[in-house]
């Protein structure tokens, strides 16, 4: 197994203000899988997502990676294993440093070496060229900005890759470059993928086994063919799936109402 | 189909650069009648623009031309600043992305509200609050006295929408232009503002402009779709049959959607031909014409 | 013709090509800003005023004091004419721009990097080191800015560098708040938790990707700030807690010159006029810098 997750649970506030983002999460990922959790905002999808990338610091439960138990605090080695792509390619990006600069910068930290040619061979591996390494983001288009996230993630070479709805900021078009270049890394990498989104037919595309993510909870762990075929018990997937086939004009859509959301 | 509520003739909106104008609309020509309509296209393709220039919103320094911009039987080109100020809310309304942005922040949500009413029907401060009360029961907002007295923050994104559709359709526009109004909200919360929007816009008899970059939603929700590139509409098709476009740009893009039950090892790459940014010689609305013939 | 498009080549070939692309298109947008290109020419002569004093003024007749002469309205010898002790007024303006530009370089260089020491991990840190950090900053935002460098100026004694340290340790404190504000709104940045995934240290992503997201908005601030430094030295030096007598201070002359003011207006009218074109350069150049920085997002 690459990810094991037990009963992990991040929670903000105390006592009666207590929120738990993510409740008592338990899954597991095997090597060189593709893994979804699927759900709307605050779900908790997010967070068990940055709980794995040891951004949450006061997460509680057991983390695995590659064999190893995470501790509150990661080392330098454990981070080079777990790398991550963000949603938005315009904040995820420093706005004053080249594309050169931005990969540089984990060579020099885990002190690699040969920086020159293992920047240009992670611009090449993202379908990107020398013509690009030395601009600064806001001369890249939106695709390229995530292309250089994922050269960015990808110059550790890292075992596992995590994706935070990678293309949801992305033109139809661009986003299909940018799933077939996942799925391309994933089969040459071998890696092992756990990727987060909103989006059924996206995360379905890329992914086999899928966890559906309500208030903190896994509430459905399912397959995508299952999915596909409408083959699934819990009411609120059945409700996301649904809504991801558009709008339905009978108008049944007015009976979910029932829950005024007011924060 | 009757006489069009909006007719646009060879529109473009300009925006004066560096480097030479950027053309964001070019020569853009349809009609809405009291159906719904949607624009489709990707970041950059104009159909924001558009809808902008029609509500009179496209600001200097971009420049709008068109040869016929007509709501009804005003011309929108040669309207004043103040009289296209009294003409958004009460002739056209627009709904934008994120409500968060719309609503002012300081303001009770009902009051937002009731201030449209008294501005374009002038009337009384309780004949306002009851119509306001009204127009929440009507985008199914259960608890209008509550809700009336709550301020932006304390909403979620589903009712914050809904609020500003009742702002919007209170002084009975008889155009609701709406640009990606519910890409900021989760999926199960944007099928049923749109099906809200749906209901008030059958029952007023409106026309809806939807302004989105996702085509299930718009070929969903739509009856007549619009697809735009680079400025240009590249196709006009019956919502329904979308899946039988037949412009190149419009099936690349749609066989690159990700489909749940058709797994595909890779996604067909739209390839796009330079030539698709040439001018467009002959006017669209007949060529779609003979399409649907 | 042939360097521009090198330096606006959208696709740079090495570092130093985009880095210094970067600074011609800043240059760009800024050469648009008129009353900035102003200011600038205002800094850019005061600069060079004070480098080459000596070529454009005789430095003798700054300081010779030629009793028979005092008072001297304008004349060819003596342009602005001449003070209560008979010295070139113009010669004394000259040479006062170096002082002036001493304290501005001094204040810059003491009070840049205490605000950023600071603000810097009081904004990347939060919790108790936001809270002490901040704390202390407050008492010295406490006082009225004047009345403590005053205070300062007084118990270190009188003299430039004393005035110089007095002017510094009240001017920090908004620029350590203004480099915590900063640092706030980025902290949660996704390309800081990207540095952070990648395993960077907390001073290599303070320093790689923090300061030189604040340094704009520091600069902007420190030239708009200029203007009152320079203020707040002639106040010292018209107090005469500032600059020491004979030295050429602008605001010491003015102290001086106050006294004839009816009947020799010139003697403070001149470097009360230089004080307010220095201040007038900053004030506009860092408005330029502004405009054109947030221009750019």
């Amino acid at each position: 197994m690459s990810i094991i997750l037990e009963h992990v649970t991040v929670s903000y506030g105390r006592g009666a203000k207590r929120f738990d983002a993510a409740r008592n999460v338990t899954l597991s990922v095997a090597e060189g899988e593709a893994f979804g959790l699927v759900g709307e905002s605050g779900s908790g999808k997010s967070t068990v997502l940055r709980a794995v990338a040891g951004l949450i610091a006061h997460a509680e439960g057991r983390v695995e990676l590659a064999g190893e138990a995470m501790g509150k605090r990661r080392t330098t080695a454990q981070r080079k294993m777990v790398q991550m792509v963000f949603q938005d390619p315009y904040g995820s990006l420093h706005p004053n440093q080249t594309v050169d600069q931005t990969l540089s910068m984990p060579i020099a930290i885990h002190r690699l070496g040969d920086a020159d040619r293992r920047v240009s061979a992670a611009l090449e591996e993202v379908g990107l060229g020398p013509q690009h390494r030395f601009r600064y983001p806001h001369q890249l288009s939106g695709g390229q900005r995530q292309r250089i996230a994922i050269a960015r993630a990808l110059i550790l070479e890292p075992r596992i890759l995590l994706l935070d709805e990678p293309t949801s900021a992305l033109d139809v078009s661009v986003q299909a470059e940018i799933l077939n270049l996942l799925s391309r890394l994933r089969r040459e990498h071998g890696l092992t993928m756990l990727m987060v989104s909103h989006d059924l037919a996206v995360i379905a595309h890329l992914c086999d086994r899928i966890a559906v993510m309500n208030r903190g909870e896994i509430v459905e762990t399912t397959t995508a063919e299952a999915l596909a075929a409408g083959n699934v018990s819990n009411p609120y997937t059945q409700q996301l799936l649904r809504s991801n086939r558009g709008f339905d004009p009978s108008g049944g859509e007015l009976d979910l109402l029932g829950s005024d959301a007011i924060r | 189909m009757d006489s069009p509520l909006l007719r646009v003739r060879n529109l473009s909106v300009t925006y004066p650069g560096d480097d030479g104008d950027f053309r964001a609309v070019r020569n853009v020509s349809f009609t809405v009648g009291r159906e719904r309509l949607g624009i489709v296209g990707e970041s950059g393709s104009g159909k924001s623009t558009t809808g902008r220039a029609i509500m009179g919103l496209a600001r200097p320094p971009a420049r709008v031309q068109a040869d016929e911009l007509l709501l009804g039987e005003i011309d929108l080109r040669t309207q004043s600043e103040r009289q296209l100020r009294r003409l958004r809310g009460k002739r056209m309304a627009m709904v934008l992305q994120d409500p968060k942005y719309s609503l002012d922040p300081v303001m009770r949500v009902g009051d937002q509200i009731a201030e449209t009413h008294r501005t374009h029907l002038g009337s009384s401060k309780a004949e306002a609050r009851a119509a306001a009360l009204e127009m929440l029961q009507a985008v199914h907002i259960r608890d209008p006295e509550r809700v009336y007295g709550m301020y932006p923050h304390q909403v979620s994104g589903g009712m914050g929408q809904r609020i500003m559709i009742a702002a919007m359709l209170i002084a009975g526009p008889e155009l609701l232009i709406a640009d990606e109004p519910t890409s900021a909200l989760d999926v199960t919360v944007q099928t049923q503002v749109l099906s809200i929007m749906d209901e008030l816009v059958r029952e007023r008899g409106m026309g809806l402009i939807l302004i989105s970059h996702n085509l299930h939603l718009v070929s969903s929700f739509c009856d007549r779709v619009l697809v735009m590139y680079a400025g240009q509409i590249v196709e006009i098709c019956d919502a329904g049959s979308l899946a039988d476009a037949q412009h190149p740009y419009t099936r690349g893009l749609l066989a690159a959607l990700p489909e749940l039950g058709r797994k595909r090892g890779e996604l067909p790459q739209l390839q796009r031909d330079p030539a698709w940014m040439d001018d467009i010689a002959a006017p669209l609305e007949t060529r779609s014409r003979k399409l649907g013939a | 013709m042939q360097m521009r498009a090198w330096l606006l080549d959208p696709a740079p070939a090495s570092r130093r090509q985009a880095q210094l692309g970067g600074w011609f298109r800043a240059w760009l947008a800024f050469r648009r800003n008129t009353l900035g290109m102003i200011g600038l020419g205002i800094v850019l002569l005061l600069i060079g005023v004070a480098a080459f004093a000596p070529l454009i003024v005789d430095p003798a007749s700054a300081l010779t004091q030629v009793l028979a002469n005092r008072l001297q309205p304008s004349s060819w010898a003596h342009p602005f004419g001449t003070d209560e002790l008979g010295r070139d007024i113009l010669a004394r303006v000259v040479f006062g721009a170096r002082i002036t530009l001493t304290i501005v370089v001094l204040v810059s260089l003491i009070v840049v990097p205490i605000g950023l020491a600071i603000g810097l991990p009081a904004g990347y840190f939060g919790g108790w080191i936001d809270a002490a950090l901040m704390r202390f900053t407050d008492i010295f935002l406490a006082f009225p800015r004047l009345v403590l460098a005053l205070a300062f100026a007084a118990a270190l004694g009188p003299g430039i560098e004393n005035a110089v340290i007095a002017i510094a340790l009240t001017a920090w404190p908004p620029y350590a708040r203004l480099a915590r504000a900063e640092t706030l709104t980025r902290r949660r940045s996704e390309f800081i938790q990207a540095a952070e995934l990648q395993g960077a240290s907390h001073l290599r992503i303070i320093a790689t990707q923090i300061v030189p997201l604040c340094l704009p908005s520091v600069i902007i601030r420190l030239t708009l700030d200029m203007a009152g430094i320079i203020l707040t030295a002639a106040g010292l030096g018209f107090l005469g807690l500032g600059a020491q007598p004979p030295s050429p201070e602008w605001g010491a002359m003015v102290s001086t010159g106050r006294e004839v003011l009816l009947d020799q207006w010139w003697v403070a009218t001149i470097p009360g006029l230089a004080i307010f074109v220095t201040s007038l350069g900053f004030n506009l150049l860092g408005d330029g810098l502004r405009d054109v920085s947030s221009g750019r997002g």
